[in-house]
């Protein structure tokens, strides 16, 4: 029998031996939050420039988009996960741009503006 | 050591990913949907009629400091969360207690910031029926600041767990829902303060 000390993978679970060692790469976090903070100054100083709201609104959602697949990438790990991981992450980002812009020939450019 | 197993409903669904982490990903994919129809009403709405929110954005500008600092901690909490989840990984419990407890204590600090920006708002009389922006403004970081929440008290639990357990997969399940939550503030923080009207 073995020590009891040791965290032993229950039997019912055979392949969580397999899953203690599936390791990933050393991840720089440090180097990506400080990426991330001098993307929040980017993003305060972008939004005085004056471009007109539209394109305001197209460079802070550029500027946020980049920030959160940092965050996702490497914080969350999505850059080591399994493909299939990776999709089902994905799908609701899908699903939100088709909720946004579905509602835009309506409100944006659409008769709501006479 | 065992080779040849039969069905076993412990068996991952994804091998390689723990079916909790499959779980808590699935969960995190409703709660994109949750936050995109909140955010995506507010983005159609102000791109549709921008001066509505002309006072709002007014009004919130003053506070940039304050958010762009909150923000700052956000980040911060995400980074050290990730330091916890990585320490648990390595069996490095002293550490991973600590850095759980630094990010406990970064998303307690920006609860008490968000509670004196909201005093602020009271003050000058901007309530959550003062216009419409200010209705998006309370419901969206009132939710985010309740996300905020529950992932405090769960981190701290893990915090106490972590001293006689190992709980390293249950960091890593936490810490990803605290990095959505980070996710949020990203597109809150642009959308709300900075975005002008």
């Amino acid at each position: 029998m073995s020590d009891a000390a040791t965290p032993v993978p229950s039997p019912a679970a055979p392949s969580a031996e397999h899953q203690e060692h599936h390791e990933h790469p050393p991840v720089p976090y440090l180097a990506i939050a400080a990426t991330l903070f001098v993307m929040t100054g980017l993003t305060i100083a972008a939004s005085y420039a004056e471009l007109g709201e539209r394109w305001n609104i197209v460079l802070a959602m550029a500027i946020a988009a980049f920030k959160a697949s940092l965050v996702m990438l490497f914080f969350m790990h999505l850059k080591f996960e399994k493909k299939t991981m990776v999709v089902i992450a994905m799908i609701p980002y899908v699903l939100a741009a088709i909720l946004l812009f579905a509602l835009f020939p309506d409100v944006v450019f659409g008769q709501y503006h006479s | 050591m065992s080779q040849a197993h039969a069905i076993d409903p412990a068996e991952p669904a994804i091998p390689t990913v723990y079916n909790g982490k499959l779980a808590m990903w699935l969960f995190l994919c409703s709660e994109v949907m949750f936050f995109a129809g909140l955010l995506g009403a507010y983005i159609a709405l102000r791109s549709g009629d921008s001066a509505r929110f002309h006072d709002g954005y007014k009004a919130l500008h003053d506070h940039v400091g304050l958010a762009a600092f909150n923000t700052i901690l956000l980040i911060s909490s995400s980074l050290t969360m990730a330091m916890a989840v990585l320490r648990g990984q390595q069996k490095q419990t002293g550490q991973q207690r600590m850095f759980l407890l630094l990010t406990a204590a970064m998303g307690t600090l920006f609860l008490v910031l968000k509670g004196v920006e909201y005093s602020h708002h009271f003050h000058h009389n901007e309530y959550p029926n003062t216009d419409v922006f200010f209705a998006f403004y309370y419901t969206l970081t009132g939710l985010h600041g309740f996300h905020i929440l529950c992932g405090v008290i769960p981190i701290m639990g893990l915090w106490g767990f972590a001293k006689n357990k190992d709980v390293s997969h249950e960091t890593e399940m936490v810490g990803l829902y605290w990095h959505f939550v980070d996710l949020v503030w990203i597109f809150l923080f642009p959308l709300l303060y900075l975005i002008p009207a």
